[in-house]
């Protein structure tokens, strides 16, 4: 009955599907309009430069070296003085309505231990509930204190400091979160997008009952899936380039490497988590337990194990090594090597690999569990 | 059971208002629908093990993922000067447990490449001629090359060098001169709340929120849509079954499922990842229970509006996103440009989240909670009952 591959009909089905697709209206504007929001979403919102955090200050020394600490705060931008404090009992009720992130308390004689060269402690509160703005404004509490506490040693001394580190910042100069944030997310958006459309394009087969219509025809599984995987292959694609622009256009993201190795890398990528909806889908016949797995399988990994927002070395072992196997990892590195660090495929071969392994890979798996499922 | 269906009116079309509409609110009829459902939710085993697996593996994922605390930086140094004194400052990175070594090297490319490679976050140089110079009085100076991709991690890790090279300085320079290592202002920071700044104390709680949104908006969502996809909506229609029966039998058991899955979530967060629970119960089940209510609420209004389960998921999609990122669950929303602090303040998850965090962590009661739960309660009527209106509508 099933004679070998033919491209015609793997054109057919493939005809069908963009009709299919393109007739519901909706989940058309939604496949296209979902990226494009949640890249400016997320590059408008997301930030991680925090700025003005409230403090309140606790002043029992009230002189010049206590008064310049606290310009030293001010003067920062990192943070804004919002309350001055008259007892310590006062702190709490604020950083328990969250009124102030930090309270800084200078005790008494401050000015005079500085001046004696002894060690002089103050004291910062910062409100934990939040652990992490919480390490981010102690560190920059930190920073501040240390060269507040280095001027007032040198000023004393007049000599050049000991050590100065000069730090420069490379790939991302002024360290704006949107960089970081929208090579990132093309991986993330695209994921989840091309999980959701083809995991709902079999699974509605079955609940339509027409998967037994499609079975009876001779059309070979390797055709019934490429078919499928076609028309949103082009939508993942124009998404992809999509974002790119959003993010050229909108967040000035830089493009330093070489376009034809991004887009060979999207295409295997996108073939691959295409294919991982169709998995989903032929495995669990029925488009809302499709809709569930697919949101667990590729959202959460590809939104947390994918070294997106969080160093995967950072991460407890057993992690780590799943992030291994979470495909967005690798697509990420070469994306945001390409897009910011302007390098090769000399330099991203290893990833290129990985996209093309799990383009494949994913693709034969999809074939072999749709075969079962028609048998 | 089946009795009790037989003896409402058959419907009438060609008479216009067919006669079950007049019928009043049966509890027995809602009840059978309720246990219709539940049945077929349950039915799949699959469905079951995806209703409570998720949850646990999100919460774990999130209590141990999710951690923007740095450690174990990975740096790669450029030793250019062979001294006692290079040596010592890079193992005085090293032991401040910030900075792992995963590479050393002589030239300037070493540096580049590792960083190209993204085998290392952070590069520190230290130049020919750095013991000279610090012993001379003239000032070391040491450069530090940070990735910028990861923007988080960079920012942490380049203050934190900063910080351990300008104390290294003072104890290598202090190391010459008397001995006044314990001179300058220190600053000893203590942590409320939170004392070991555990980030899984943060999320953790938070991740409830996240669920008993997904949960009860996309299997309410789904559950009408599937009728309506399959063809069966209209059956129901015809049947002496009334709207409002049909509307809790549809959305009881999802009620139920994340109920379930918060007493779940609750139970791992306080018992495996010590989150301390400081306030009282009561708060957390009341805010809960009008959360829920908004999330039900929105899964009937897509439900209403949508045709297939696709556009079904797709709109969920659409709502989830944009409400979790504007949630503060991931993001401060204090750190937000002010117009989006604005927009979520419509944001059921942004209260729910601030009553969350505000009884585990503070303990907070309800004089600090009473404006979100407020909000909470009119939000999850009003859209609950939009929802239904707006389904009388559209099952007609």
């Amino acid at each position: 009955m099933r004679s070998g591959l033919s491209f015609t009909r793997l054109l057919a089905v493939a005809r069908k599907e963009a009709i299919h697709f393109l007739r519901d209206r909706r989940s058309l504007g939604l496949a296209f309009g979902l990226p494009a929001a949640m890249v400016l979403a997320f590059g408008w919102i997301i930030s991680f430069d925090i700025r003005f955090i409230p403090m309140a200050v606790f002043d029992q020394d009230r002189t010049q070296a206590s008064r310049s600490l606290v310009d030293a705060f001010t003067a920062s931008s990192y943070f804004v003085v919002t309350d001055r404090l008259e007892r310590y009992g006062d702190a709490e009720p604020l950083l328990n309505r969250g009124a102030v992130r930090l309270v800084l308390v200078i005790p008494p004689r401050f000015q005079a231990r500085l001046s004696s060269g002894g060690p002089a402690p103050v004291q910062a509160l910062v409100d934990g509930g939040d652990a992490n703005t919480a390490i981010i404004a102690m560190t920059y509490a930190r920073g501040i204190v240390a060269a507040y506490s280095t001027r007032a040693l040198l000023g004393a001394r007049r000599v050049a400091p000991r050590v100065g580190a000069e730090t420069r910042i490379w790939y991302n100069e002024r360290l704006k979160s949107s960089h970081m944030i929208v090579p990132g997310l093309i991986a993330v958006v695209m994921m989840i997008i091309a999980a959701l459309l083809t995991s709902l394009t079999v699974a509605r087969e079955w609940d339509r009952g027409t998967m037994e219509q499609l079975a009876a025809t001779p059309v070979h599984p390797a055709e019934v899936i490429v078919g499928k995987l076609l028309p949103y292959l082009v939508v993942g694609l124009i998404d992809v380039l999509v974002i790119g622009f959003i993010g050229d256009a909108v967040f000035r993201v830089p493009f330093r490497g070489n376009f034809l190795f991004f887009i060979g890398a999207s295409f295997f990528f996108l073939i691959g988590s295409l294919s991982l909806g169709i998995l989903i889908s032929a495995a669990v016949r029925s488009q809302m337990l499709a809709v569930q797995v697919a949101m667990i399988s590729t959202f959460l990994p590809s939104l947390l194990l994918s070294g997106f927002m969080f160093d995967i070395a950072n991460m407890p072992k057993v992690l780590q090594a799943i992030s291994l196997v979470v495909p967005a990892r690798y697509f990420i590195t070469a994306v945001r090597g390409i897009m910011l660090k302007g390098v090769g495929p000399d330099v991203l071969w290893p990833h290129g690999l990985g996209m093309i392994l799990f383009g494949t890979v994913g693709l034969a798996l999809a074939v072999r569990a749709f075969r079962k499922e028609l048998r | 059971m089946s009795g009790d269906r037989r003896t409402g009116a058959p419907a009438h079309r060609s008479t216009g208002e067919p006669a079950y509409r007049r019928t009043r609110f049966s509890f027995a009829r809602a009840f059978e629908m309720v246990r219709k459902e539940t049945r077929q939710l349950f039915r799949n085993p699959m469905m079951v093990r995806m209703m409570f697996g998720p949850p646990l593996i999100q919460l774990l994922v999130f209590g141990y993922a999710v951690n923007t605390d740095i450690r174990n930086t990975r740096t790669f140094i450029l030793d250019q000067d062979h001294t006692a004194a290079s040596r010592g400052l890079a193992d005085g990175l090293t032991a401040s447990g910030y900075f792992v070594v995963t590479g050393r090297g002589e030239r300037a490319a070493d540096v580049t490449r590792a960083l190209d490679h993204g085998d290392a976050t952070i590069g520190i140089v230290i130049p020919h001629g750095f013991a000279a110079d610090l012993a001379c009085g003239t000032g070391a100076r040491v450069q530090v090359l940070v990735d910028g991709t990861s923007a988080n991690s960079a920012n942490v890790a380049q203050g934190y060098v900063g910080l351990i090279v300008q104390r290294l300085g003072q104890q290598l320079g202090a190391a010459g001169e008397r001995g006044s290592g314990g001179a300058g202002v220190d600053l000893r920071a203590r942590a409320w709340f939170n004392p070991d700044l555990r980030s899984a104390v943060y999320n953790v709680p938070a991740v409830a929120g996240m669920i008993i949104m997904l949960m009860g908006l996309s299997l309410t969502a789904m559950a009408v849509v599937r009728e309506r996809e399959v063809g069966t909506l209209e059956q129901l229609m015809v049947s002496p079954l009334q709207p409002s029966e049909l509307i809790v039998g549809k959305t009881l058991p999802p009620v139920i499922v994340a109920t379930a899955d918060l007493v779940l979530v609750t139970t791992v967060a306080i018992f495996w990842f010590d989150v301390p629970l400081r306030g009282s119960i009561l708060i957390l089940a009341t805010g809960s229970l009008f959360f829920l209510l908004c999330a039900i609420g929105l899964g009937l209004l897509i439900s209403a509006l949508a045709n297939t389960q696709q556009e079904a998921f797709m709109s969920m999609f659409f709502f989830f996103m944009p409400m979790i990122i504007l949630s503060g669950f991931m993001f401060p929303v204090a750190n937000m440009p002010v117009a989006f602090q604005w927009v979520s303040l419509a944001n059921p998850v942004r209260h729910y989240l601030e009553v969350v965090r505000g009884v585990f962590l503070k303990g907070a009661g309800i004089e600090a909670l009473w404006k979100q739960m407020a909000v909470l309660a009119v939000m999850g009527t009003g859209l609950l009952w939009f929802a239904v209106l707006r389904f009388h509508k559209t099952s007609r």
